[in-house]
C-alpha cells in the first residue's frame, strides 16, 4: 500500500471506531466547543460595540469640539463661534446655506426596561440641518419634532432598550414633560441610542443660554477637512479641534472595545490551554486502549508515520467538530442579541448588538485546530514509539 | 487516613493522565480566580458602599450641578449629621489617555464623611493649608511615579480657569490610602475653594452631596426629607443610599456579572466532564484491582471512599494551585491595573467550596460503581 492509502486506511479505521469511545470523544468535543463558544461570545461583544460606534461615522462629516475636549459632554462652543464656522470654507452648501448643526449633548435618566434602574441616556439638541448632515438617518414612525416645542424623536435602539419611549407618550425630565412624536433609525449606529430634540428647547430647559457643545458639519468632500482646519486654526476668535466623524467615533469606542478584548483574548488562551489538556487526556486514553491494535497494524506493515498522522487527524476532527458546535451555538444564541452599556468616553448609554462575525468564527476554528493538533501530536508520538513486541505483550 | 497511601499510589498509577487532569483543573480555578476579581471590579463598589451614607444628586442627570446654597439646607434636615460635597474636575495628566477621577472637595468635610480614607497627619495639615494642593491616592501616585511635593499640571477638559487656560497647576500635598484593599485609590482630591474661585464659569455650584446620617434605619425617611425641600425648585434632587447609588451606576454597564457567571458555568461544566470522564476510565481499568481489595476484606464503603478521595485529591491539588496562582497574580504582584481588581476572602472561600464539590461530583458515579462491584463478576472480567 502506498503512503496515502495507508493513512486513509488507518484514519478511517480510527474514525469508524469512534462510537466505541463515544464518552471520551464527546468530552473532547465539548471541551473545544466551550472554548470556541466563549471566545466567539466575548469577542462578539467587542465587535458589536465597535460596529455600532463606527457605523455612525461618515468620512465626509466632521465633529468640531472645543480644543482639548475628550468627548462631547466636556466641549463648549458659543453661538458666535458657530457663525464663524458657518462662513468657513470647505463646508458643503445647500441652497446657499452651510450644512452645519450646533448641538447640545446632555445626559438624562431613563429607566432600562430590563432592570428598571435609571441609566444615563443621551439627549441631543440639534439644529434643523442635523438630519441632512447624517445622510442615513430617517424617521420610521411618527414625525420629527416641531421647533420650539418640548417634543422628542427617539432612536430605534433607545426605544427598544429604555422604558416609556412609545410614540404619543410623555416622559418627565425634572419639571418638564416631553412628548415623544417619532422614532428614527440610522443604520444601527450609536445615534440610535439617543433622544433628539430642538436645540433651542434643550438650551432653555437646561439653562445653557445660547451656548452649544459641539458642531456637526458636512464637508464638500472628505479632503476639504484640511481647508476647514487651516481656516479655523488661523482665526484667533476660535480654538477648536476638527475631527473626521468616523475617527471621532472610533476614538470614543476604543477604551471600551479594548477592555473587552483585553479580557477576551487572555480568557480564551487560558481556556484553550485547559482544553488542550482535555484533548491530550482523551487521545492518550484512546491510544492506550488501542495499544494492541496499533501494534498489530505496525506488525503487519503499516508505517509509523501513517499511524502518527492518522491519530493527529482523528484528534483534529474531534476538535473541528467541537469548534463548529461551539461557534454555531454562539452564532445561534448570541448573534444580534441586544444589550446596552455605559460608554465611559461619552458617559452615556450605547445600545448595541452582539455581532458574531465570520472572521470571529474563523479565528475560533483556528484555535480549535491548534487544540486538536497539539492534543493529538504527543499521544501519536507515543503510539508509534512503543516497541511492537512490548505493546503486543501488554494487557 | 490509613487509606491515604493507597489513594496516593493509585493516583500515580497513570502519571500522565493524573498530571493532565490536575493541569486542567488548575486552569479552571485560575480562571475562576481571575474572573472573580474581575467581577469585583464591576460589583465591588456596591459591596464597599456604606449604608449610613446618602448621596444627593440632581434629579434629571448626574452631569448637572447643584447650587452651593443647598449645603446648609441639607444640613438642616433632621437626622443628617455631616454633609460633604464634591465636583467633577474632568481632567487628565499629560495625555488624554491618562484619565482618572479628580474631585474638587472641601477637605475637612470630605475626610469627615469618608473615615476609611487614611492620611498622615502632617500631609493632611499641609493639604488643608495649601490652597492649590491636592491629595493623591496611593495607586495613582504609584502609577505616575509622583512624589510628595511635586508640582503637576492637570488639563481639565471641562473647566477653563480665570487666566483662560485649561491647564491647572497643583502641588501634591500628600498621599492617601484606604483601609480596605478593594477600594479604588486612583483618585485625586482638589480643594474646592481654590477650584471654584479659579474657574471661569459655573461658580457657586457643587456636583453632588454626600451625607452621613445618624442611623441606617432612617435612610429612606431622611432621603425623602432632603428631596422634598427642593421639590419645587428648578434643581430637583434625588437622594439615595451610597449602596443603591453605586449599584444603579454599576447596573449601567449592563449584565457584566451575568456574562461572567455564564462563562464560569461553561468552564466548570467542561472541567467536570473532563475529570469525571478520567475518573470513570481509571475505575474501569482497575476493576480487577478493586475486586482484589474487596477480596482482602475492604468494605464497600471503604472502596467508595478511596475512589472519592482520589478525585477530591486531584481537585484539591489542581484547584489549590490555580487559586494560589490567581492570588499571586491579582493580590500579591498586582499584574492587572484595573481599579478594584482584587480577590477577597469570600471569593476564595467559594473557590474552596467549588473544589470540594467538583471532587465529589466527578468521583461519585465511578465511586458508586466501584462500591457495587461484586467480587465474582469483577474478577471474572480480568
Amino acid at each position: 500500500m502506498s503512503w496515502i492509502q495507508q493513512i486513509i486506511a488507518v484514519t478511517s479505521l480510527n474514525l469508524r471506531s469512534i462510537p466505541q469511545r463515544l464518552g471520551a470523544s464527546l468530552v473532547a468535543i465539548i471541551g473545544v466547543a466551550a472554548v470556541v463558544g466563549v471566545f466567539a461570545g466575548v469577542l462578539s461583544m467587542a465587535n458589536g460595540f465597535r460596529k455600532t460606534m463606527i457605523a455612525a461615522g461618515s468620512t465626509d462629516s466632521v465633529v468640531i469640539l472645543r480644543a482639548g475636549s475628550t468627548g462631547e459632554l466636556a466641549s463648549a462652543i458659543s453661538s458666535e463661534q458657530i457663525q464663524i464656522i458657518q462662513t468657513s470654507p470647505g463646508i458643503r452648501k445647500n441652497g446657499g446655506i452651510s450644512e452645519v448643526s450646533g448641538e447640545l449633548y446632555v445626559v438624562v435618566d431613563v429607566a432600562k426596561k430590563s432592570t428598571n434602574e435609571a441609566a444615563n441616556v443621551p439627549l441631543r439638541g440639534v439644529q434643523p440641518g442635523a438630519f441632512e448632515i447624517r445622510e442615513n438617518m430617517s424617521i420610521i414612525e411618527g414625525r420629527s419634532f416641531e421647533e420650539g416645542k418640548n417634543e422628542l424623536v427617539v432612536g430605534r435602539s433607545a426605544q427598544k432598550q429604555f422604558k416609556g419611549l412609545e410614540v404619543g407618550g410623555t416622559i418627565p425630565f425634572g419639571v418638564v414633560e416631553w412628548t415623544i412624536v417619532g422614532v428614527f433609525e440610522d443604520d444601527g449606529s450609536v445615534s440610535e441610542s439617543e433622544l433628539w430634540a430642538d436645540v433651542r428647547v434643550v438650551q432653555a430647559t437646561y439653562r445653557r443660554g445660547n451656548s452649544f457643545q459641539t458642531v456637526r458639519a458636512k464637508l464638500q468632500s472628505p479632503e476639504s477637512i484640511d481647508e476647514l482646519k487651516t481656516a479655523l486654526d488661523a482665526d484667533p476668535r476660535i480654538d477648536v479641534d476638527v475631527v473626521n466623524e468616523r475617527e471621532f467615533y472610533s476614538q470614543q469606542s476604543k477604551a471600551m472595545s479594548d477592555l473587552i478584548s483585553f479580557v477576551g483574548y487572555p480568557l480564551t488562551i487560558l481556556m484553550s490551554i485547559g482544553a488542550i489538556f482535555g484533548a491530550l487526556n482523551t487521545m492518550y486514553s484512546s491510544i492506550s486502549a488501542r495499544a494492541k491494535e496499533i501494534a498489530t497494524l505496525r506488525a503487519i506493515g503499516f508505517r509509523p508515520l501513517a499511524i502518527l498522522i492518522s491519530v493527529i487527524i482523528e484528534s483534529g476532527a474531534l476538535a473541528i467538530i467541537g469548534g463548529v458546535v461551539g461557534g454555531g451555538l454562539a452564532w445561534l444564541f448570541l448573534n444580534g442579541f441586544t444589550v446596552s452599556t455605559l460608554n465611559a468616553a461619552s458617559f452615556s448609554q450605547v445600545v448595541f448588538d452582539f455581532a458574531v462575525s465570520p472572521d470571529l468564527i474563523v479565528q475560533g476554528l483556528l484555535a480549535a485546530v491548534v487544540i486538536g493538533l497539539v492534543g493529538g501530536l504527543f499521544p501519536a508520538i507515543r503510539a508509534v514509539r512503543l516497541p511492537v513486541s512490548t505493546a503486543l505483550r501488554e494487557l | 487516613m490509613k487509606y491515604l497511601y493507597l489513594v496516593w499510589k493509585s493516583l500515580w498509577r497513570k502519571k500522565v493522565r493524573t498530571i493532565l487532569t490536575i493541569l486542567s483543573v488548575f486552569v479552571a480555578f485560575l480562571l475562576f480566580g481571575l474572573l472573580s476579581a474581575l467581577n469585583q471590579v464591576f460589583g465591588g463598589a456596591a459591596d464597599l458602599a456604606n449604608a449610613q451614607r446618602l448621596v444627593t444628586l440632581d434629579k434629571i442627570s448626574i452631569i448637572n450641578s447643584l447650587p452651593s446654597a443647598y449645603l446648609p439646607r441639607i444640613e438642616s434636615v433632621s437626622g443628617v449629621e455631616r454633609v460633604a460635597h464634591a465636583s467633577w474636575f474632568g481632567g487628565y495628566y499629560q495625555d488624554p489617555k491618562n484619565q482618572f477621577a479628580q474631585f474638587a472637595v472641601d477637605p475637612e468635610r470630605y475626610l469627615d464623611v469618608y473615615p476609611e480614607v487614611i492620611v498622615a497627619d502632617d500631609q493632611r495639615e499641609k493639604w488643608m493649608k495649601t490652597r492649590d494642593s491636592v491629595l493623591v491616592g496611593r495607586e495613582l501616585m504609584e502609577a505616575f511615579d509622583w512624589s510628595i511635593g511635586d508640582r503637576i499640571p492637570m488639563y481639565s477638559s471641562i473647566w477653563t480657569n480665570k487666566s483662560g487656560s485649561q491647564v491647572w497647576d497643583f502641588e501634591i500635598a500628600g498621599l492617601f490610602d484606604s483601609d480596605d484593599p478593594r477600594s479604588n485609590t486612583q483618585l485625586m482630591l482638589i480643594q474646592y475653594d481654590y477650584f471654584d474661585e479659579g474657574r471661569a464659569f459655573g461658580n457657586g455650584t457643587m456636583g453632588w452631596f454626600i451625607l452621613t446620617i445618624d442611623g441606617a434605619g432612617n435612610a429612606a425617611e431622611i432621603a425623602n426629607a432632603v428631596d422634598t425641600q427642593f421639590a419645587n425648585s428648578p434643581n430637583q434632587t434625588k437622594t439615595s443610599t451610597e449602596a443603591a447609588f453605586a449599584e444603579s451606576f454599576i447596573g449601567q454597564y449592563g449584565n457584566i456579572a451575568l456574562i461572567i457567571s455564564l462563562i464560569l458555568t461553561a468552564v466548570f461544566f467542561t472541567i467536570l466532564l473532563v475529570s469525571g470522564n478520567t475518573m470513570a476510565q481509571s475505575v474501569r481499568e482497575r476493576i480487577p484491582e478493586l475486586a482484589v481489595l474487596k477480596t482482602l476484606g475492604f468494605q464497600d464503603k471503604g472502596v467508595l471512599g478511596i475512589v472519592l478521595a482520589e478525585s477530591t485529591f486531584v481537585m484539591l491539588i489542581g484547584g489549590g494551585l490555580g487559586l494560589g496562582v490567581a492570588v499571586l497574580i491579582v493580590n500579591i504582584l498586582g499584574l492587572v491595573p484595573l481599579p478594584g481588581f482584587y480577590l477577597d476572602g469570600a471569593a476564595l472561600a467559594l473557590g474552596g467550596l467549588y473544589i470540594l464539590l467538583a471532587g465529589l461530583i466527578a468521583g461519585i458515579f465511578p465511586a458508586i460503581r466501584a462500591m457495587r462491584l461484586t467480587i465474582i463478576d469483577a474478577l471474572s472480567r480480568a
